[in-house]
C-alpha cells in the first residue's frame, strides 16, 4: 500500500506537492471501499449461493438454478428483495440498539477484510499485528449478536443472544491458544509474514510442521466454526429450538445482514486457517511478471480459501447440532488443556529445532496423504453404491 | 461467596413454532437453558370431527377420519372401517384385507420416514429429513396410483377398499421395497449412528417400563421402554396373522432403556418389519373381490364396539356406539399422541430446552391426532 501511494505521488496524479497524508488517506478510502463492495460484499453473495447449491447437492435437491446461469445471481435477486421488504422494528424493541446491531455484526465482518493477504502485494494493511487483528475483530460479532438479542425485547431471541456470547468468547479461547504455536515458530503476528515463512510445497505449510501445529490446525477450524455459528454449533439461531434465536424479530436488510456476516465470515475462517496453516498464497516461482505471478498467487489462495469452505458447508450438510452443555464440555474440558499442550510442545519444539525440521515435514505430510485416501475412498465407496436414478443431474 | 441467585423465566413455546410439529403449545419454565416443567396446552387443532361422525353418518364420515392423523390416514380408515363393520357384522373379503395391509404398511413405513426426518432435522441436521421425504414422495407414488390421493387417502370402504391394485403395481411395489431396505442402510449410517446424535439422543427423557404403562404410552413408545405389546401381534386383527414379522423393542444400547435414541430405533426398525410384511403380503395376495356388499343405506344393529388397531403411532381405538339409525350415536378415538402428551410435563423436569425439542420429536406426537 505504501508503495502503490510513492507510486501515485511520483505519477503525478495528485499533482506536484501533494500533502503525503491526504493521498494515503484517499487511496486507504477508495481501497476500503473497493474491497467492501468489490470483494467483500459479492464474496459473501457468492458463498451463500455457493452453499445453497452444495447443501442442496448434498439433499439430493436442485437448489437455486434460477436467476442467471446456474442460478449464480440468486444473491442480488435476494439482495434486491430484501432491500425492498417492510423494514419492522417491534413496539416493544429497544428501537436504537435494534437498529444498530446489524451493523456491528457487519463492521465485524467487514473490518478483518482489510488484512486479508490475497497475494503478496494485494493486501490492503499489513499491520504487525495483522493476526490478533483478525481475531479481535471477529470476536466482535459477539457484541452485535447479544446487543440484538438484549434489543429485540424477546425471550428466544435473547436466549440466543446469550447461548452466542457464551460460546463465542469460549471459543475465542482455544482458537487464540491455536494460533500461538504458528506465532512461536514464524515470530511475527503479521499475516504475510506468517506466509513468507511457509512454502508452496505441502511439507512446507505450518499444517504438516510438526504433529502439535496439524493438532492445532484442526482445533481452530473447529473453534472458528463455532465463531462463526456454523453447524454443529448453530446454537444461536437453532431454529428448531429458538425459531432464529437472536434474528427472530428481525426483517428485510437488517436480517439479511446478519446472514451476510454468517456467510462472510465462513470465507473469514477459510483465509485465517489458509494464512496460518495452508500456506496463504505460496505458489512456485513460474514468472518474472509480477501481475501474473500476483493473480497466480490470487488464485491459489482462493482455491484454499474455497476449499475450507465447501468442507465447512460439507459439514453443515452432514451434522446435527450439540446441545449447549456438550459445546462448552468441548471447549473446557478438551480444547482449552489441549492448545495449551500444543502451545507448550510447540515451543520446546522450535527450542530443540529453531529452523524447523523437514524430515517431519515430509512425514506429516504423507500421513495427511493417506488420511486423504482412506478418506476419498470411504467416499468413493459410497459414491459407488449410491444409484443415480435417487440423483437430480448436477447440472439442473 | 454470596449465592447466585437466578430467576425463573416463563417462555411460550407455541402454537407458532418451527418444531412443535403443527399448533402445539407449551408454557415452558426455565432457568436459562435448564427447564424446571413444560405444561403442554392441547386443544388448537380442535376440529370436533368425532362430533362430525354424528351427523354425516357412516359412509359420509371415512373421508373425515384421514384428518385425525393425516401422517398416517390408512389406519384412521382401517379403524372407521373395521368398527362399523363389526358393528354390522360384515365380512371383509379376503383381498380385501390384505389391499388394506398393503396401503396400511407402506403408509407406516411413510409415517415412520416422517417421525425419523423431522427429528433429525430438530436435532439439526437437515439432509436426513430431505432424504426421508425423498423416500416417502416415491410411496406417495404408490399410494396415489392405488387411490388418487398423496395426503388424506380416502381408500378404505366400509367393507373393504375402494378399488383394487392397479395392474402392475404389484411389481412396482416390490421394486420399491428392494430400493428401500438398503435406503435404510444408508440412512443409518448417515444420521443414526452418528456420534453427535447419538450424544444427543441417549439418556434424555428416559421412560421406565413402569411409567410407560403408568402414562399409558403405546405403539413404538411403549416398546421402546421393553415392553413386548403390539397389536398386530397380541390381539390380531384383519390378517396379520398370516405374515411372519418381529416386533422390535428398545434394548438401551446406546443409554438408558427407555430413552430418546430407543423410541428412534425402534421406529428404523419397524420399518424393516413392515417391508417384511409387505413383501408376504405381496406375494400370498389372494385373487377375488376387494369390497363386501354393503348397502349404501347403512344402518348397523342397535349396540356398540371398541376396535384397536396398530397404527404408526400405536394402539389406535376406535369406540362408536351406534343406535339403529343411520348415524352413529357416539364415536370418539383413543389415539397414542393425546397419551404421550401427558408424560412431556413429567420428562420434562431437569432437561434443558433443546432437549424439549428432541423429546416432542422422539415421542412422535402430531398435533392433529392430539385433538381430533
Amino acid at each position: 500500500m505504501e508503495t502503490l501511494v510513492d507510486n501515485l505521488i511520483a505519477s503525478g496524479a495528485f499533482g506536484a506537492h501533494p500533502n503525503y497524508a491526504v493521498v494515503a488517506g484517499v487511496v486507504e478510502f477508495v481501497g476500503g471501499a473497493v474491497v467492501f463492495l468489490v470483494v467483500a460484499m459479492p464474496f459473501a453473495g457468492i458463498v451463500s449461493w455457493l452453499e445453497r447449491r452444495v447443501w442442496a447437492r448434498i439433499q439430493s435437491r436442485v437448489g437455486p438454478n434460477r436467476v442467471g446461469p446456474q442460478g449464480f445471481l440468486q444473491w442480488l435477486a435476494d439482495g434486491l428483495k430484501n432491500i425492498c421488504k417492510e423494514d419492522l422494528i417491534p413496539a416493544e424493541a429497544d428501537a436504537p440498539l435494534f437498529k444498530l446491531a446489524p451493523y456491528l455484526v457487519m463492521l465485524a465482518f467487514i473490518l478483518p477484510w482489510s488484512v486479508m493477504p490475497f497475494s503478496s502485494s494485494l493486501i490492503l494493511a499489513d499491520l504487525n499485528v495483522g493476526v490478533l487483528f483478525f481475531t479481535a475483530i471477529t470476536a466482535l460479532t459477539v457484541v452485535g449478536v447479544l446487543m440484538a438479542g438484549w434489543a429485540s425485547n424477546d425471550k428466544w431471541s435473547l436466549i440466543g443472544g446469550i447461548r452466542s456470547a457464551a460460546q463465542i468468547v469460549s471459543y475465542e479461547i482455544p482458537a487464540g491458544l491455536s494460533i500461538f504455536p504458528v506465532v512461536l515458530m514464524t515470530g511475527t503476528l503479521s499475516m504475510q509474514g506468517i506466509i513468507r515463512a511457509q512454502g508452496w510445497a505441502p511439507q512446507r505449510w505450518f499444517l504438516f510442521a510438526n504433529p502439535f501445529t496439524f493438532v492445532a490446525a484442526n482445533i481452530l477450524f473447529i473453534s472458528a466454526l463455532a465463531e462463526g455459528n456454523r453447524t454443529p454449533f448453530d446454537l444461536p439461531e437453532a431454529e428448531s429450538e429458538l425459531v432464529a434465536g437472536f434474528a427472530t424479530e428481525y426483517s428485510g436488510m437488517r436480517y439479511l445482514f446478519f446472514f451476510m456476516a454468517e456467510w462472510g465470515n465462513l470465507f473469514l475462517i477459510g483465509a485465517l486457517i489458509t494464512t496460518m496453516f495452508l500456506g496463504g498464497w505460496q505458489c512456485p516461482h513460474v514468472s518474472d511478471n509480477v501481475v501474473v505471478m500476483n493473480l497466480l498467487e490470487l488464485l491459489i489462495f482462493n482455491a484454499k480459501v474455497l476449499t475450507v469452505v465447501f468442507v465447512s458447508m460439507w459439514i453443515r450438510g452432514t451434522l446435527p447440532r450439540v446441545r449447549i452443555d456438550q459445546l462448552m464440555t468441548v471447549c473446557w474440558k478438551y480444547f482449552v488443556p489441549l492448545a495449551f499442550v500444543n502451545m507448550i510442545a510447540t515451543a520446546l519444539w522450535v527450542a530443540i529445532w529453531p529452523h524447523g525440521n523437514p524430515v517431519t515435514g515430509y512425514l506429516m505430510f504423507a500421513i495427511g496423504l493417506i488420511v486423504l485416501a482412506m478418506f476419498v475412498r470411504r467416499v468413493a465407496h459410497y459414491v459407488r453404491r449410491s444409484r443415480m436414478e435417487l440423483y437430480f443431474h448436477p447440472t439442473i | 461467596m454470596s449465592t447466585f441467585h437466578t430467576e425463573e423465566m416463563t417462555l411460550n413455546m407455541g402454537p407458532q413454532h418451527p418444531s412443535t410439529h403443527g399448533v402445539l403449545r407449551f408454557v415452558v419454565r426455565a432457568d436459562g437453558e435448564v427447564m424446571r416443567e413444560a405444561v403442554p396446552d392441547v386443544g388448537y387443532l380442535h376440529r370436533s370431527i368425532e362430533k362430525i361422525a354424528e351427523k354425516v353418518g357412516y359412509h359420509g364420515f371415512m373421508p373425515y377420519t384421514d384428518r385425525v392423523d393425516y401422517v398416517c390416514a390408512m389406519f384412521t380408515n382401517q379403524g372407521w372401517g373395521m368398527a362399523s363393520e363389526r358393528l354390522a357384522g360384515i365380512e371383509v373379503p379376503k383381498r380385501g384385507e390384505y389391499c388394506r395391509v398393503i396401503a396400511a404398511e407402506f403408509n407406516r413405513i411413510a409415517s415412520h420416514l416422517i417421525s425419523v426426518g423431522t427429528m433429525s432435522m430438530d436435532i439439526g441436521a437437515m439432509t436426513p429429513f430431505t432424504h426421508a421425504i425423498r423416500e416417502r414422495e416415491m410411496i406417495n407414488d404408490l399410494i396415489e396410483e392405488l387411490c388418487g390421493a398423496r395426503l388424506t387417502f380416502n381408500y378404505m370402504r366400509i367393507g373393504g377398499v375402494a378399488w383394487d391394485l392397479p395392474p402392475g403395481w404389484r411389481e412396482k411395489a416390490l421394486a420399491y421395497l428392494d430400493h428401500f431396505d438398503p435406503i435404510l442402510e444408508e440412512y443409518n449410517s448417515l444420521i443414526s449412528f452418528n456420534k453427535i446424535y447419538i450424544e444427543r439422543l441417549a439418556n434424555v427423557g428416559v421412560v421406565t417400563p413402569q411409567e410407560a404403562i403408568n402414562y399409558n404410552l403405546v405403539g413404538p413408545n411403549l416398546r421402546a421402554c421393553g415392553i413386548k405389546w403390539d397389536i398386530r401381534k397380541d390381539l390380531p386383527y384383519s390378517v396379520y396373522p398370516e405374515f411372519d414379522f418381529d416386533v422390535p423393542v428398545g434394548s438401551g444400547e446406546w443409554g438408558t432403556l427407555g430413552d430418546s435414541m430407543d423410541r428412534y430405533m425402534v421406529r428404523i426398525r419397524e420399518m424393516h418389519e413392515s417391508s417384511k410384511i409387505l413383501r408376504q403380503a405381496l406375494k400370498q395376495i389372494p385373487a377375488g373381490p376387494v369390497l363386501a356388499k354393503v348397502p349404501r343405506n347403512f344402518k348397523p344393529p342397535k349396540g356398540e364396539c371398541q376396535v384397536r388397531i396398530e397404527s404408526g403411532r400405536g394402539d389406535m381405538g376406535w369406540y362408536v356406539v351406534s343406535d339403529g339409525t343411520g348415524y352413529p350415536w357416539r364415536v370418539h378415538v383413543r389415539t397414542g399422541s393425546f397419551a404421550a402428551m401427558g408424560i412431556i410435563q413429567k420428562l420434562s423436569r431437569g432437561l434443558m430446552i433443546a432437549d424439549l425439542v428432541t423429546l416432542i420429536a422422539s415421542l412422535d406426537v402430531i398435533a392433529p391426532e392430539i385433538d381430533r
